[in-house]
């Protein structure tokens, strides 16, 4: 640790200071995880060596990093960086690094390395550690995040990141549905938790003016002062409580443990957990100190503390008892924050740190325990040391340590943890109440402390075990060794080992006034040894006189009450079914058909009121009406009519008629000067037709009856076209008024005037979409690609109805006929379109080229990557028609998901490199290079996020229409199951 | 023009309306995509109707030389983001014909 550094000379240490380039050690900190877990399924794919060596690499460099900054920030200092984010709304992305942010950074980089080396050898080899690792890097990242956000709407950010990174990581065994369902909860108390938190630190930056969190910081007195403290306070806490799993939230916690152990220990005990804890103590020098801070958070830390380890003491599961005495700890130090002294905030650093030191250990060693047997149920464990002994010994040293044993770090952090609650004297009955309490948890972390160790390793040897137990691999039980190893340092040379780090995160919270605190093995024979004493011998008693009794219980006696599970699922299930059922009952009607009408009439009815009073008639021009437009549109409309009749009974012809109508809107578009519009029309015209062509065989069929429509029927026609008529009236009426009422002088002006100086295109509609609104082109594309993994997503688990699985009859051929083509013989089909497909397969290459030729010139002509990449998705198309799905995927290499991938991500890495080179997010450059032969070349960097866009949209739409062909594929020879499960879709 | 087209877009519409109050899935979505044509056209038109003005800039500096392109743009991704909706529309329509094993919209067969 930074030790090291001290120990040189002070010149020396000056110098380094001086030369550091601090601001970029922790920018590297913040994106080198990121930047990994992207890139470790390209790099690490099937090559579980290489994937362990990015993980643990990450987490070492990150730690080695950290360590760099400690001479910085020892003496209370604050390192800040910034870079510009949203100036106009005084938002700058500013990374801050001082002592209680450097402790983070150490825990969440060093645990994070051990965690690696560990999870290599604990997961199953059936499982890729690439998703894993992945997952756990991007979690380091945000985490790190968090620690080092120097701004408040930053550090929301990482903090519902963290949120997402611990779902995905819960239910990372997704096929149990314990995970999914622990996942699900999980994510939804702490993502509400981190809105609240959200909401909370909007009103701290309304009272402060600033989201700066230095500025915040030295805005304690205003807060305070501000009649918005309560409502800021308890937004916050709400957020710091549900993150540390406090009650009545805590109930999120023991249900994580579905997570693979590795991930038990990391985020669930050592580090994400603690980020309330972390926001309690940022926000200590401004929040704490007042009667609402007192009676919330050491009322709330005080519980919490009690009925975990009560819990803890009453579970079978060694995982949830580990679960359990987190949630007590957790509890312990929130109400060190709480009591508001400043020996409080030191303690509860300091236990900070030990709890993650001896609580991530004994999870590793809980994981090798299940790892080497098969089971963690104590009921089924026993004698352990004789099959393991060197587990065992560590498992007892941190064991050890978490019942409070002399020696070790939890003793020390549980000595001054006492000396603070001896200490409080508010004048109130709180004070004995947390002496008390105190005691009492102590003693039960004895009992569950012994339950754990004694149960799992001590005893007779047992041979009942799923599988034979022997010592796991060496390098398994290295992490948890260092852990162990770490509580005996710090349990025996405190002032050594851990006095600068916490000197340094303690200034940061509490300013140069430090509290006197003495960090030594022994004090003497003072008030705190005492009760250390007394708890100690009374959770010995409790484990020798109540051990058989535990055992026999299913659950802990006396706080069913507590069991905040059920109310979560209370609210939850009142909110998903009792209010929708609500919601119908105020509707008239659950049928779609009702509350479709009654939408649209809405929408008329505010479109109407939204025009009152209409404007004064102006001039009206335009009367001269071109014939031939006229007469376009009589087209137009017959076909869009036609389609709205025949919609019904025959699909085919109503889906030309709408293609049909789809023209004349193309041809519309040529006519009025928007070539743009009129090609991708064009194009999106011919694929949206492709596409529904696909879908139509999946329909049933449909068969004009001949009886006289019902009067019901007949009364539901009339009103549904009176509706449609006075809407189709309206929004004519409407058009015509706003043609005619046209703002001389629009936003447009602007963009006409800078497209070719400001973004050097004189194409201005694709200027605008690459250049000067690229941020909504970005959310475009994500958009589409969002819609485009969900079309495969539902495809995925699609079950056609049973009478449209059997191959469609060929063209031609009449039933009763004999049929060549029933059992689709391939080479049949060819011969039916040889000479087609031979034509196709000539003309596709010279639609991709006019793609790429489109795109190309995108930015002087009309074009660009939107038309491009659905061109070349009709180029794909026209192939699959050609010759086949087989054929073609069997010569080209069709991955459009990963298109979409590649795409967005260029499309982000062409904006964030404006923010490297000190510009605004997704900032274009252009200009011209000389070069020696070649003269003047032009070059634009939007031509690289046009390309971005070019992907994401060509990738998009061939998936969804590649799915959608291959699901007739998949059924030309249905399989026994693939009927079967029809079969059960259809039931 | 202006009236031509003003009567094109309430045609599309109404056509789309009447089509999206129909019981069967297959003309809800061409209904839709009736609708969007629609829409698309009015965002259109509220730039201005412009027949021969020049659409990509050239030597003139007059910006009223110009179509205007802000509706371009904005009815541009319009169109490409209908067509994503679309699809996504067709399939969950495919998804609920498969489960439900009929193609009303309720998913229950019996009104006409």
């Amino acid at each position: 640790m930074g030790i090291a550094a001290s120990a040189a000379g002070p010149e020396a240490l000056a110098w380094i200071v001086r030369m550091m380039p601090y601001g970029w050690i922790s920018t590297a900190i913040l994106l080198l995880p990121f930047t990994v877990a992207l890139a470790t399924p390209l790099i690490g794919r099937g090559n579980r060596r290489r994937t362990t060596w990015l993980m643990t690499g990450t987490a070492g460099v990150c730690l080695v990093l950290a360590t760099l900054l400690f001479p910085a920030i020892a003496d209370g200092e604050v390192l800040r960086q910034t870079f510009a984010w949203a100036p106009g709304l005084g938002l700058e992305f500013t990374l801050r690094v001082d002592g209680l942010t450097w402790l983070f950074l150490i825990l969440v980089s060093g645990i994070g390395l051990l965690v690696g080396i560990y999870a290599t050898y604990y997961m199953p080899p059936e499982y890729p550690l690439v998703r894993f690792f992945s997952l756990l890097l991007g979690f380091m990242g945000a985490m790190l995040g968090i620690v080092l956000s120097g701004n408040v709407i930053q550090l929301v950010f990482f903090w519902e990141l963290t949120s997402l990174f611990s779902f995905l990581l819960i239910g990372y065994w997704h096929h149990g549905k314990s995970a999914r369902d622990a996942a699900r909860t999980a994510l939804i108390v702490t993502v509400t938790g981190g809105l609240c938190l959200l909401a909370g630190v909007l009103v701290l930056a309304h009272i402060t003016g600033s989201y700066d969190v230095d500025a915040i910081l030295a805005a304690g007195g205003r807060i305070r002062a501000s009649p918005l403290y309560l409502p800021a306070l308890v937004l916050i806490l709400l957020g710091a409580f549900t993150k540390s799993a406090q009650v009545p939230f805590h109930f999120w916690l023991p249900q994580a443990m579905s997570a693979p152990t590795p991930v038990s220990a990391y985020l669930h005990s050592a580090t994400m957990v603690k980020a309330g804890v972390f926001l309690l103590l940022r926000f200590w020098p401004v929040l704490a100190g007042t009667e609402p801070w007192f009676w919330i958070v050491g009322g709330v830390g005080l519980a919490t503390m009690l009925v975990g380890a009560w819990a803890a003491t009453f579970q079978h599961d060694m995982k949830a008892i580990l679960a359990y005495s987190t949630i007590s700890h957790l509890g312990l130090i929130t109400m060190l924050a709480g009591l508001g002294s400043t020996l409080g905030v030191v303690a509860a650093i300091f236990h900070t740190v030990n709890h993650a030191t001896f609580k991530a250990s004994m999870f590793m060693a809980v994981g090798a325990v299940d790892h080497e047997t098969g089971t963690r149920d104590l009921r089924r464990l026993g004698g352990l040391r004789h099959v393991m002994p060197i587990t065992a010994t560590l498992a007892v040293i941190a064991g050890a340590a978490m019942a409070g044993v002399p020696l070790l770090n939890g003793f020390l952090s549980k000595e001054m943890f006492f000396a603070v609650a001896l200490g409080a004297n508010h004048g109130l009955v709180l004070d004995t109440l947390t002496v008390l309490v105190a005691v009492a948890a102590a003693a039960l972390g004895v009992t569950y402390s012994l339950r754990l160790v004694g149960g799992a390793f001590f005893g007779p040897l047992r041979h009942d075990y799923p599988r034979e137990p022997h010592e796991p691999p060496r390098w398994m039980r290295f992490p948890i060794g260092i852990l162990a190893l770490a509580c005996l340092a710090v349990g025996i040379f405190p002032a050594w080992v851990v006095g600068p780090l916490l000197r340094a995160a303690a200034l940061s919270v509490l300013g140069p006034q430090l509290p006197p605190y003495n960090l030594a093995l022994w004090h003497g024979l003072t008030m705190p040894m005492l009760m250390s004493v007394i708890a100690f011998v009374a959770g010995c008693v409790l484990y020798v006189l109540g051990r058989r009794r535990i055992a026999a219980r299913d659950d802990a006696p006396l706080i069913g009450w507590t069991s905040a599970l059920h109310g979560f699922e209370r609210v939850l299930a009142f909110l998903t079914t009792t209010l929708p059922d609500l919601q119908q009952r105020v509707f008239p009607s659950r049928k779609l058909q009702v509350q479709l009408l009654l939408v649209v009439l809405l929408a008329g009815v505010f479109g109407f009121l939204a025009v009152q009073p209409p404007p004064a008639p102006v001039a009206m021009h335009g009367m001269h009406v071109d014939p031939a437009f006229a007469l376009l549109w009589l087209l137009g409309i017959a076909c869009a009519i036609g389609a709205a009749t025949q919609a019904k009974f025959q699909r085919m012809a109503a889906l030309i008629l709408t293609a049909g109508t789809g023209l004349v809107v193309c041809i519309t578009f040529v006519w009025l000067s928007a070539p743009d519009l009129a090609v991708t029309q064009l194009v999106v015209e011919s694929i949206t037709t492709v596409l529904l062509l696909l879908g139509l065989r999946w329909l049933p069929k449909r068969i004009r009856e001949l009886a006289p429509l019902s009067p019901v029927a007949r009364y539901h026609r009339v009103r549904d076209a009176v509706v449609a008529i006075g809407i189709g009236v309206g929004l004519a009426s409407l058009a015509y008024a706003v043609m005619n009422h046209l703002v001389a002088d629009s936003a447009s002006r602007f963009y006409l005037e800078q497209a070719l100086p400001g973004g050097g295109g004189r194409n201005v509609v694709n200027v605008i979409l690459v250049d000067f609104r690229a941020m909504d082109t970005l959310g475009e594309i994500t958009v589409l690609s969002v819609v485009a993994l969900t079309v495969f997503a539902l495809l995925w688990r699609f079950r056609p109805a049973a009478e449209s699985i059997g191959a469609p009859r060929a063209r031609g051929s009449t039933p009763g006929q004999a049929e060549p083509h029933t059992d689709r013989d391939p080479r049949a089909w060819a011969d039916q379109l040889a000479i087609p497909g031979f034509l196709i397969l000539l003309i596709a290459p010279v639609i991709a080229l006019f793609a790429l030729h489109l795109f190309l010139r995108g930015h002087d002509l009309p074009g660009g990557g939107f038309v491009a990449g659905i061109s070349v998705t009709m180029t794909l198309i026209v192939l699959y028609m050609a010759a086949g799905a087989r054929w073609v995927e069997a010569r080209l290499k069709v991955a459009p998901a990963r298109w979409i991938g590649a795409g967005l991500l260029l499309a982000i890495a062409s904006g964030l490199a404006a923010v490297v080179l000190g510009d605004p997010f997704l900032t274009a450059y252009h200009g011209h290079w000389t070069l020696p032969v070649l003269g003047d070349v032009p070059y634009n960097s939007a031509l690289l996020f046009d390309f971005g866009v070019f992907a994401v949209v060509s990738g998009a739409s061939a998936l969804m229409l590649v799915v959608l062909a291959h699901q007739s594929l998949r059924r030309v020879v249905p399989a026994p199951d693939a009927v079967r499960d029809a079969g059960e879709a259809e039931s | 023009m202006e009236a031509v087209l003003a009567i094109a877009i309430g045609a599309l519409a109404g056509s789309g309306v009447w089509l999206l109050l129909r019981p069967r899935t297959f003309q809800v979505i061409i209904g839709l995509t009736l609708i969007s044509y629609a829409v698309n056209l009015f965002i259109f038109a509220v730039g201005g109707v412009r027949v021969g003005a020049d659409p990509v800039l050239g030597a003139a500096t007059d910006p009223s030389r110009y179509a205007d392109p802000l509706p371009q743009a904005l009815v541009l991704t319009a169109i490409v983001i209908g067509f994503a909706t679309t699809a996504l529309f067709l399939v969950v329509l495919l998804t609920s014909r498969g489960f439900a094993g009929n193609d009303h919209v309720d998913g229950e067969d019996g009104t006409p």
